[in-house]
């Protein structure tokens, strides 16, 4: 479905897939929500996994920190992420 | 509570902060016992708690500030705790010393607040809870080590079970002599982490086993199928108990006041101030009180399923469809509740965090098909619609389906205006956490429930009392000259129409004429503003049917009733029909209006509520009256 892209380029959070881990690695920008985001603990170097997604696709839940999150799809894009084991 | 005669130097204030799910409420409950308060902030609905350290010699405050991810967010609760923090509310003193409350289990998400606390540079203890989780996941907690890398005095306790709350105790006797940290301020949430990156790794909490419990049942829970399934089950279970086991109580409340106002009369000398008693003040207040039993079995169910960690999942599960209306998750278990009554479907409004979504919950959530309606649609059902069978089922059957159906309809129809007009532009933050599940303890809930209950017998009571009193000076003065040759009820239906009320249902017929109402349901309407039910003994005081239990005989007499000046049927199915459909859109309940105006902390809601509804039942009715008679 999603296009594999460039394997060290950053990507939206939301473009991972359930099971999918990755390192948050850019500070996720201005507003209220990614004000909130980095309250919550989205900032660079911080490790995710996403979990699952709800049963109409959207929110999706997060583990990170230690604990769990969840969250709606169009409030990840804010965030950048190196996802992990993408080299070849 | 005896020590607590501070007239000359106000006492000591602890404030406790910390993370929603931190356990904050537990520590807070068991450190305060019964001497906890609660109420709001003024002009926002927050709510405040505050207590007295049980067991101290001298009075030691402990205020419980709401939870909060970070010291400086945008929601109504977040910005209380900043302007506690920094002194700024309204009414509130500057707290002595801050215990920061953090979940042991997650200390890499949590210690971001601590730092955060810490650098408000004010006597600071951290009471990190949870630690027999910690140990039970083949962690440990080392209280003296996190100590030594934050520089004040951090305790570990288990809330719910008393562990670690005699040393708390006596800490929280002298909070002044707590060290507070003034150096390494971290001004940005970037170098909380960091600082709180380092730390952890200091303290190798990355030991912990993944809660396997909570795996389990989330892999349940949150399937695609077998998640959405439970969530089903669990919402009739609570559709249930609020609607079918609350009953049996709610009708021995309501005989239980019936008795209380017959007896009244008989002891009492009869007189305007006896009837002010029984009509007024006892059914007054009787149409409050019986909704007492629903609060209650609603809260204990809801209390349960959030602190045992089911709401979020019930709230992941159905996000989606509630976002397409402008809604969220949370929204729907208000709502769902709102079939046995608006009134406690608009206080658990309360666990929806994000604002906006909240406040297009409580606007539309009163025209879900509330209990308080059945009667009306039941009697107007009984009386015009043939029970014909169409396509196997009965007509009436189906009528009232579909008044149900056209409640919820417009419902979500105005939450998506709502979405894209008043509330278009306000940011919706949607964040959930999905914690651990945890079993609650009864006292805790039992607590919970109490509070609720108790601030709505308090607050809607004497808005409704009031509310009461009036209407019954509506419907009574002034009353028709005594005529001997009248009945009873004559005489009762005669001082009806004499009466203000009755008045001003002549006034109003026409504005209501084109629904093909006459003065008649006018007066059964502004009756009606009290509780909807109320319009079925209002219509039986005016068609003199004398006692108002007398279900056939009211529906006799509506349908045989006659316009004097035509000789035609007064009340026919347009009439009925277009009654019903006034009855699904118009915001008749007092108790509603009052609950929205505390719960959004205005007026203004309300009041806009009442207008858009009744604008909406009056074009729904006038459009149902005119094309049923046209196809009649």
């Amino acid at each position: 479905m999603k296009m594999k892209t460039n394997f060290k380029e950053p990507i939206p959070l939301s473009h991972l897939e359930a099971g999918q881990r990755g390192r948050v690695c850019t500070p996720v920008g201005g507003g209220e929500i990614p004000a909130r985001l980095r309250d919550l603990g989205f900032v660079p170097g911080t490790w995710l996994e996403v979990r699952r997604r709800a049963p109409l696709g959207d929110p999706v839940e997060i583990e990170l920190r230690g604990y769990r999150l969840c969250l709606r799809t169009e409030q990840l894009d804010a965030v950048r992420v190196e996802v992990e084991g993408s080299h070849p | 509570m005896s020590a607590a005669s501070g007239l000359h130097t106000s006492p000591v204030r602890v404030a406790l902060v910390g993370a929603p799910n931190a356990g904050k409420t537990t520590l807070f409950n068991a450190l305060t016992g019964a001497s906890a308060r609660v109420g709001n902030y003024p002009g926002v609905t927050v709510e405040r708690r505050q207590g007295t350290l049980v067991g101290s010699a001298e009075p030691i405050e402990i205020l419980d500030l709401p939870g909060t991810y970070a010291l400086h967010g945008e929601t109504p609760d977040e910005q209380v705790v900043t302007s506690v923090l920094a002194g700024e509310q309204a009414g509130e003193r500057l707290p002595d010393a801050l215990v920061v409350v953090v979940d042991a289990t997650t200390l890499r998400r949590g210690l971001a607040l601590v730092r955060e606390a810490l650098d408000r540079g004010l006597p600071t203890l951290i009471v990190a809870t949870m630690i027999d989780e910690v140990k039970a996941r083949g962690g440990q907690f080392d209280p003296m080590k996190l100590s030594r890398l934050t520089g004040v005095h951090v305790l570990g306790v288990v809330g719910h079970r008393g562990v670690g709350l005699d040393p708390l105790r006596r800490f929280l006797e002298d909070p002044q002599s707590w060290p507070a940290v003034v150096s390494d301020a971290a001004p940005t949430a970037e170098a909380r982490f960091v600082w709180v990156d380092r730390v952890c790794d200091e303290l190798q909490t990355e030991s912990l086993r993944p809660d396997s419990r909570t795996d389990v049942l989330d892999r349940v829970l949150l399937h695609p199928v077998a998640g959405v399934a439970v969530f089903v089950a669990v919402m009739i279970l609570l559709f249930q108990s609020i609607f079918a086991w609350a009953a049996p109580v709610m009708d021995s409340i309501d005989t239980g006041f019936a008795e209380l106002g017959v007896l009244s009369r008989a002891v009492l000398p009869a007189g305007r101030l006896t009837d002010l008693w029984a009509d007024g003040i006892l059914a007054g207040v009787g149409s409050v009180v019986i909704f007492l039993p629903q609060i209650v079995i609603l809260f204990t169910v809801l209390h349960f399923l959030q602190d045992v960690g089911y709401m979020s999942r019930a709230a992941f599960v159905v996000d989606r469809v509630m976002g397409w209306v402008g809604l969220q998750g949370r929204s729907f278990v208000p709502l769902l509740s709102c079939y046995a009554c608006a009134v406690p479907g608009i206080m658990a409004a309360r666990t929806i965090a994000s604002p906006r979504e909240r406040l297009a919950t409580i606007l539309v959530a009163p025209f879900m098909t509330c209990s308080a309606r059945l009667p009306v649609y039941t009697l107007l059902i009984a009386a015009f619609v043939p029970a014909t069978p169409v396509l196997g089922l009965g007509l009436q059957g189906l009528v009232m389906f579909g008044l149900y159906a056209l409640g919820a309809f417009t419902a979500f129809a105005s939450a998506a205006l709502l979405n894209r007009t008043l509330l278009k532009g306000s940011v919706s933050v949607f964040y959930m956490e999905l914690p651990p599940y945890r079993l609650p303890t009864a006292k805790l809930i039992g607590r919970q429930v109490w509070e609720s209950a108790s601030a709505f017998l308090k607050r809607a009571g004497t808005i409704i009392l009031i509310a009461s009193i009036v209407l019954w000076g509506l419907l009574t003065f002034p009353s028709a000259p005594i005529d001997p040759s009248l009945t009873p009820s004559q005489q009762a239906s005669a001082d009806l129409e004499a009466s203000m009320a009755g008045r001003v249902g002549h006034a109003i017929e026409p504005a209501i004429a084109p629904l093909g109402f006459d003065w008649k349901i006018g007066i059964g309407l502004l009756a009606s503003l009290a509780a909807r039910e109320v319009i079925v003994s209002t219509l039986a005081q005016i068609y003199a049917v004398g006692d108002e239990q007398d279900f056939a005989g009211l529906r006799t007499a509506l349908v045989n009733d006659v316009d004097p000046r035509t000789g035609a049927p007064a009340f026919t199915l347009p009439t009925a029909l277009s009654l019903l459909v006034f009855f699904v859109f118009a915001l008749q309940c007092t108790s509603t209006i009052a609950i929205m105006a505390r719960e959004t902390g205005s007026w203004r809601w309300p009041a806009l509520a009442f207008g858009y509804m009744l604008s909406l039942a009056w074009v729904g009715s006038f459009v149902t009256y005119h094309l049923a008679r046209a196809f009649a």
